[in-house]
């Protein structure tokens, strides 16, 4: 386990500077530690800590109440299967059940070689297109059984690679532009 | 009656590059933040309260209004809630995708209002070519000179952030979404105060306005809000985005004439819902989302408005509906509504965290067939200490609105279908048809 690069700890102190109050950069470090580890390790949860302010409990707190934020390794992939209302009524459990078989695990299991996590999502806003697959927060839809195996095997074999970075990894568009209106207030931190 | 009413948020949707600065540009983009930065701010805010925008969020509470309520202070902010969860609505992740610009060019039309100096775009983080997208809009726009310190050379300044979430339904809530962007655990604050406006970030004075709601600013300003507030009818002015699911052919978004066009427009026009899937009868539709309670083919012929929607007992929402055929088994989906809100109970509020437990382990025996006949009676109980009385809008026992939406779908399903419960627990086993597998077409 290790904690941020050199190369994110500066990325981290660029996102810290973008907000009025240390605290508020947690969930987007959270973010860049998930993109860096694949999920939160414990050396990562200090550094954000040192960073925030906080203590490193406090991360972890916070972080525990979020889906999103892994605090135990997790395979390169996660899939996630929603089945709230909209896809349910066009059989989500059916695929989710057929995933797990084809899978070979169960919801919330890794599989042995690491590449796949299975999780049962709440709505994730893609009800047209029902049932809807997010893996590592990329949208899938509507997959049905046969689409469950197609989606699966591409993803295994690398043809969606450029589609679907590993897990953690969310936003790979960089802010680039400091606060500017707010020059005259910098350094005055609560 | 679908009238010829012209998109208003979806108007760039037929272009591919849609979310590009480029095709904004070429589509008329920034041209409403231009005029607006050379009205007063209050002239802005004038025009906006002529519009009688409504909020898109959820609550539907007036968006100018809201702006009038803010404490004056010498800091003031802007949060823009992009945090969309609630169940079967999916029309600000298709606005945040496809028309980033939009969303980023009436956030700063705005913070020029209200005089916010930073503001902040809190994007669901499950949308992560969302993110990608506003946060590329965000970077164009300061390239553009929209943003930064001299909008437009107009000497207001004005700085944006693309915050994302991490996974929490209740982050929609916008004290708990304060709290989030706070970088606490999302848990919604005791009232009073009601509204942010008073204490809100950092315990300024803080206005949070749905993603929808901003997205319709630019046009408002170059058309005026009189134009806008001529659409619709009464308090329900304007188009709006709703987002259609479950059995129908045609599920998706559909930018509609409030209030004019009517359920059964929505659901059975051959250019909008299609009809039933496969032909089917109508059972049941959920008008806002599932927070909403249920109606029936007797209420098809309502207007797509608020107050109509409203005194019908029940809530347009956040614009999303949802239509369940007779092959759909009413208690399966109490049951699904109902555990969703158990895994995104916050916790604090013993009503809503222990409530929501009780509802979905109950309707979850009924649906496997170990159901007792007092079951149906016990799940009122527990909505009733939820929500007492079960009337609509709810009463209170909690902190914020989670909890009283719970009983919602119980109450409807349980009231209209009482004896197809009643058929579970007499025949120990579900007696519909698991559900069919759409496939992809």
């Amino acid at each position: 386990m290790s904690g941020l690069t050199p190369e994110n700890l500066h990325k981290a102190e660029t996102i810290v500077a973008l907000y009025p109050e240390r605290r508020s950069a947690l969930i987007p470090l959270c973010h860049l530690a998930q993109a860096q580890e694949g999920y939160l390790t414990e050396e990562c949860m200090e550094d954000v800590a040192l960073l925030c302010g906080v203590s490193a409990a406090e991360v972890r707190g916070t972080a525990s109440f979020y889906d999103m934020l892994h605090t135990e390794p997790v395979g390169r992939y996660v899939v996630a299967v929603c089945t709230n209302i909209a896809c349910m009524l066009a059989g989500a459990y059916s695929v989710l059940t057929h995933a797990e078989e084809h899978l070979g695990i169960r919801v919330g299991q890794t599989t042995h070689d690491g590449l796949f996590t299975l999780e049962e999502a709440e709505c994730l806003a893609g009800c047209d297109k029902a049932v809807c697959v997010q893996v590592n927060h990329r949208f899938f839809g509507p997959v049905d059984r046969e689409g469950f195996d197609r989606l699966t095997g591409d993803l295994a074999s690398g043809r969606l690679d450029d589609e679907v970075p590993h897990h953690g990894v969310l936003n790979r568009v960089e802010r680039t532009h400091e606060l500017e209106a707010h020059r005259e207030s910098e350094g005055a931190e609560r | 009656m679908i009238t010829g009413a012209k998109p208003i948020v979806t108007a760039r949707m037929d272009h591919e590059d849609s979310y590009t600065i480029e095709r904004y540009l070429a589509t008329g983009g920034y041209e409403g933040l231009r005029k607006a930065l050379g009205m007063t701010p209050e002239a802005v805010h004038e025009e906006v309260n002529q519009a009688s925008l409504l909020g898109r969020g959820g609550a539907g509470f007036p968006a100018g209004r809201k702006w009038s309520m803010l404490r004056p202070a010498p800091t003031t902010y802007l949060v823009v809630n992009g945090d969309e969860s609630e169940p079967a609505t999916f029309k600000d992740h298709l606005l945040i995708e496809r028309d980033p610009h939009q969303i980023v060019e009436g956030s700063i039309i705005a913070a020029y209002a209200i005089g916010a100096r930073q503001a902040f775009i809190f994007c669901r983080g499950e949308f992560a070519l969302g993110l990608e997208r506003l946060t590329r809009a965000v970077e164009d726009a300061y390239e553009h000179g929209a943003l930064g310190e001299n909008i437009f050379g107009s000497g207001f300044g004005l700085d944006l952030v693309v915050h994302p979430g991490a996974g929490a339904y209740i982050c929609g809530e916008e004290t708990a979404l304060i709290e989030s962007l706070e970088g606490k655990r999302g848990f919604p604050r005791i009232k009073p105060p009601y509204f942010p406006a008073a204490i809100g970030l950092y315990g300024e004075p803080t206005v949070v306005n749905n993603v929808e709601t901003m997205s319709n600013l630019p046009w408002i300003v170059l058309h005026g809000g009189a134009a806008f507030a001529a659409l619709g009818e009464g308090s329900s002015a304007g188009t709006r985005l709703f987002a259609l699911s479950g059995r129908v052919e045609r599920p998706g978004w559909y930018e509609l004439e409030m209030s004019k066009t009517t359920f059964r427009d929505l659901i059975y026009d051959p250019s909008l819902g299609g009809g039933i899937r496969n032909g089917n009868e109508l059972k049941a539709f959920i008008p806002g989302g599932v927070s909403a309670p249920w109606f029936f083919p007797e209420h098809l012929d309502m207007g797509l408005d608020q107050d109509a929607v409203g005194k019908a007992g029940s809530m347009l929402g956040s614009g999303s509906i949802v239509v369940m055929d007779d092959k759909t088994c009413v208690v399966r989906a109490a049951w699904r509504i109902s555990r969703f809100f158990h895994r995104e109970s916050c916790g604090q509020c013993t009503p809503c965290r222990e409530g929501a437990g009780w509802v979905d382990k109950v309707l979850r025996r009924i649906e496997d067939g170990f159901g007792r006949e007092e079951d149906v009676d016990l799940l009122l109980d527990a909505c009733d200490n939820i929500a007492p009385g079960l009337s609509w809008p709810p009463k209170q026992t909690t902190i914020c609105v989670l909890g009283p939406s719970i009983p919602s779908s119980i109450v409807s399903a349980v009231d209209r279908f009482r004896d197809e419960f009643l058929v579970h627990v007499k025949d120990g086993a579900c007696p519909f048809p698991p559900d069919e597998v759409r496939h992809a077409g």
